[in-house]
């Protein structure tokens, strides 16, 4: 397994230079954030993931989860690292000071998310899914609810569960199945099986809080008749101590590609208890509010991976000796050159470099915004930053986890056929990055969101958040020399974009289908424009501080900026022509063609 | 009781240390640093002293530039009360740290003062038993076990070359730690946001009345020199022959 160290001057570059978090310091947990603290954090999360998570990765791969009678195992060494992970209030970081938590920016826990998933994806399942369950109930729970449940999953003493998929709908949650039986005293009974349930079982905490949708008696068919519930393993009483097992059980856990150290559990449920979580039937609207956070940490997890894999990748070409260089021989006493010589490897390395680190900044801005949507004391700018963020989400989700799965790809490649031997772990990450493009609506589903309901919400208002700041930048940007050969790319770029956005609604509007086969080729090209955006927004503060006495590692980043501009922004073109060519190559196939 | 723990900024040990190109000693600008892992050992110590109800304060100290504050804060992350910077950009020698730590240890008056054993930059081995000597107090040195007795005293088992030894030292004392003392914690994020709002008192040498001034002159820092590739040799002949005459080690 390569060792992982996190990036934390990359990630401090992000936060402090060019996301200048310290300007926010008169919103609500960042003026705990100062920079001290904020390097505080990240140094001791570092320590944490390098020292206690990582090292059970490959372990955790090799032996995944066991199932035996309804119990699940997790893999040796995850016990003990979930508890000190717990105690040590990692869980807690972004959540509510009233229940627990420590109430920090949203941001930070996206930096130290990163860690954990490159780090060790399958065990930052577990925490990620109590997240997703706090979130549902912090924001649409009842008082109680939330005096009983959240301290528990803030601590970690308690995990969570989201319980959406069932056999016959994953995409398609309007099918839901799983049925609810109001009670006498207020409760539900919950009958169904709900599959691919992420931490449905474990031995990791001594209860378990399921959010389930469900369908009620009197609902109405289809998306608009489903409810949200939550249904712990055990039954709490009020004060929040575990007593009666409620009737719900895990029948399998899934055998699989790759997080094999995270279980995947048939859940059953047989007339469980179960409380309703918002109002009736508007189950699929509470779960679209919290799964906008969800998506953008499945963005972060492909970011983490991604990261992971480049930093194998260096450390190998660095050290691996083949062939000599085509520019001449480098390193003469040995009897080959390093790999990293090779236009090809640099090629491979540069590419897993330069997107993730522009994929960071992307991350990182849509978690800041996230924080000042909810904060913020003027509503117009919270308004602008919500907007923003429903408008990236999709972006920030399918283009990362692209990019994770592409990244590790490409470290595989970097290792020739070592990267394809279990020993090295790099063939693992190619596994585990994988279901991010799926899970949490797969990427095709990320797509047609971006061009099915954010471009249509409010004629355009949310791309205008994006188009009209990011124009004016780059128009700025391009009048300053040294910043131009950044901004002159990104702006061509966007010219592109702007004009696939109109082709869009032009064709979009009149046949819907067009949309949707335009709608792969439209995310990737926003998704390049706002990296791009990114890069000479890093570029701008590396610029500026060329004379610093860490010179070298803004020139880096110069370096990564060029590449980017050079060899990635250009598939914009690529994208444009692909989508504008329409959809009767796909859709004008008969269908006995299949 | 109190509980005095110095602890000292150094260069992170993951850091592949360079030499400057000047020789005058090792580079440490833009290099991660951290604090010495032994003072780590001693906080953890100290802190496990204070949980089990056999301390009542810990301090951490720290002695050098402005940025040992962020040591000091890693202290008190990981549970000293407060903290005290003795803030000087001279270059401080063992004698003169051992000057300052006994002018806070006579102001301070704790029971116990736990240093590393050494520190992982330079080596030195000399503070503890030094500020032990000025201060008139007994000393255990490379601690792998430490037992707080009822009567004010404590036991103290020793790595020493034979194995280990055991001593009594009657408090207060200086102890020094090595690595199998205990296993330091992960700070908490709970006690890093609370580390922020710990006092941290700042005095210089002079208000301390020490002269931190440098006694050793430091010639030359160089690399260790590279190992030489090596031979294979065809017989036992030759390689007895080689180490004879060439190695001159036989
Ligand atoms: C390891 C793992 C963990 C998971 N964890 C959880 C969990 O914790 N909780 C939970 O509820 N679920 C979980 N899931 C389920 C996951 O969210 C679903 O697998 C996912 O939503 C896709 O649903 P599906 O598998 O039914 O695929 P389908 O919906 O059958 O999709 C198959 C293919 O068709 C495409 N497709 C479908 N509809 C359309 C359309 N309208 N337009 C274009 N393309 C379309 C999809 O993009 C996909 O490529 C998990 C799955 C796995 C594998
Ligand atoms: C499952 C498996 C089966 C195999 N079966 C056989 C077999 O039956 N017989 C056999 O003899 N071998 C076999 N191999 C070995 C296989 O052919 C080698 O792994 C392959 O040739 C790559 O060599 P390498 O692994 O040493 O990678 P390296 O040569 O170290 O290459 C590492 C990376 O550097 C790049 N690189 C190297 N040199 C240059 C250059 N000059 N310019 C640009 N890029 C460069 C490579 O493209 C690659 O990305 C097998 C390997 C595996 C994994």
């Amino acid at each position: 397994m390569p060792a992982y160290e996190a990036p934390l001057r990359d990630i401090r570059f992000v936060l402090n230079e060019v996301l200048r978090i310290d300007t926010f310091s008169n919103l609500p947990g960042f003026a705990d954030a100062t920079p001290d603290v904020v390097d505080a954090i990240l140094e001791e999360a570092a320590k944490f993931c390098s020292g206690e998570l990582q090292p059970l990765n490959q372990s955790g791969d090799e032996e995944g989860c066991h199932f035996d009678d309804g119990k699940v195992t997790t893999p040796k060494g995850f016990k003990e690292a979930y508890a000190k992970f717990a105690e040590a209030g990692w869980i807690g970081l972004p959540c509510d000071p009233a229940y627990g938590g420590q109430g920090l920016p949203k941001v930070i826990n996206f930096a130290v998310e990163e860690m954990v998933c490159s780090a060790n994806l399958s065990f930052g399942m577990y925490p990620g899914l109590s997240n997703g369950a706090y979130n549902a109930l912090h924001l649409h729970g009842t008082e109680e609810q939330k005096k009983l449940y959240l301290p528990k999953l803030v601590s970690g003493q308690w995990s969570g569960t989201m319980c959406l998929t069932e056999p016959q709908c994953g995409t398609d949650l309007g099918l839901i199945k799983t049925r609810a039986e109001p009670q006498a005293d207020g409760s539900y009974r919950i009958t169904g099986t709900k599959i691919f349930i992420s931490a449905g079982e474990h031995d990791l905490t001594e209860n378990i809080v399921h959010l389930v949708l469900a369908r009620l008696p009197d609902a109405p068919a289809g998306i608009r008749g489903i409810s949200l519930f939550v249904c712990p393993k055990f039954l709490p009483d009020a004060a929040g101590k575990v007593g009666e097992r409620n009737k719900l059980a895990c029948g399998a856990i899934e055998k699989k590609m790759g997080i094999k150290a995270s279980a995947t559990c048939v859940m059953n449920f047989d007339g469980a208890q179960a409380w309703l979580v918002g109002q009736k039937h508007k189950g699929m609207s509470a779960m679209f509010t919290m799964m906008n956070f969800a998506r953008l940490a499945v963005g972060i997890q492909g970011l983490g991976v991604a990261e992971a894999a480049y930093q194998g990748a260096v450390t190998y070409a660095k050290e691996r000796l083949q062939m000599r260089s085509l520019g001449g021989v480098k390193a003469p006493d040995k009897p080959a050159d390093p790999i990293i010589v090779h236009p090809d490897v640099r090629r491979m390395l540069l590419t897993q470099r330069s997107i993730t680190e522009a994929c960071r900044a992307l991350a990182y801005w849509a978690g800041m915004e996230l924080d000042i949507a909810a904060h913020h004391p003027e509503a117009e700018r919270r308004q602008a930053a919500d907007d923003l963020v429903a408008l990236l989400t999709p972006i920030v989700k399918a283009y990362l986890t692209d990019h994770g799965s592409l990244a590790a790809n490409l470290g595989v490649q970097v290792f020739g056929g070592h990267g394809f031997i279990r020993d090295w772990g790099m063939e693992q990450l190619i596994r585990d990055a994988r279901i991010t493009q799926i899970y949490e609506g797969t990427n095709g589903i990320q797509a047609l969101d971006l061009v099915g309901r954010k471009l249509s919400v409010g004629t355009g208002r949310l791309l205008r958040r994006f188009f009209h700041p990011v124009t004016a930048y780059l128009e700025t940007a391009a009048a300053k020399p040294a910043l131009a050969e950044f901004a002159l790319p990104t702006i061509k770029a966007m010219a592109k974009l702007q004009q696939a956005t109109a082709w869009l609604a032009q064709a979009g509007l009149k046949d819907p289908e067009e949309a949707g086969a335009a709608a792969h080729d439209y995310l990737r090209l926003f998704a390049l424009v706002a990296l791009g955006y990114m890069w000479c927004r890093m570029a701008e503060v590396a610029l500026s501080k060329q004379e610093s006495e860490e010179r070298a590692f803004y020139q880096a980043k110069l370096a990564g900026a060029r590449f980017f501009m050079a060899k990635v922004i250009p598939e914009t073109n690529l994208l444009f022509t692909t989508m504008t060519s329409g959809k009767n190559a796909m859709m004008a196939v008969p269908d006995d063609y299949f | 009781m109190k509980v005095l723990v110095a602890v000292k900024r150094v260069v992170d040990y993951n850091v592949k240390v360079r030499v400057k190109a000047d020789g005058t000693g090792v580079e440490t600008a833009n290099v991660k640093m951290s604090m010495n892992p032994f003072d780590e050992i001693g906080v953890e110590e100290a802190v496990r002293l204070k949980e089990a109800g056999k301390a009542t304060e810990v301090i951490a100290v720290s002695l050098g530039p402005t940025q040992c504050q962020e040591t000091i804060r890693t202290a008190l992350a990981m549970g000293a009360d407060r903290g005290i910077h003795v803030q000087t950009d001279v270059e401080l020698q063992p004698l003169a740290v051992a000057k300052l730590l006994k002018a806070v240890v006579d102001k301070e008056q704790p029971q116990i003062c736990i240093l590393g054993k050494q520190a992982i930059d330079d080596d030195a081995n000399q503070t503890g038993q030094m500020l032990a000597a000025l201060a008139g107090w007994p000393q255990a040195t490379f601690a792998s076990k430490l037992v707080i007795n009822d009567d004010g005293s404590a036991n103290v088992t020793r790595e020493v070359d034979g194995g280990l030894e055991t001593v009594t030292v009657k408090m207060p004392f200086v102890l020094t730690t090595d690595l199998r003392l205990n296993e330091p914690r992960y700070a908490s994020l709970p006690n890093i946001m609370k580390a922020k709002k710990k006092p941290i008192d700042t005095l210089t040498p002079e208000q301390l009345g020490v002269d931190a001034a440098p006694r050793l002159k430091t010639l030359k820092v160089a690399e260790p020199a590279k190992r030489q590739a090596g031979i294979k040799v065809k017989s036992v002949a030759e390689l007895v022959d080689k180490l004879r005459n060439e190695a001159k080690v036989i």
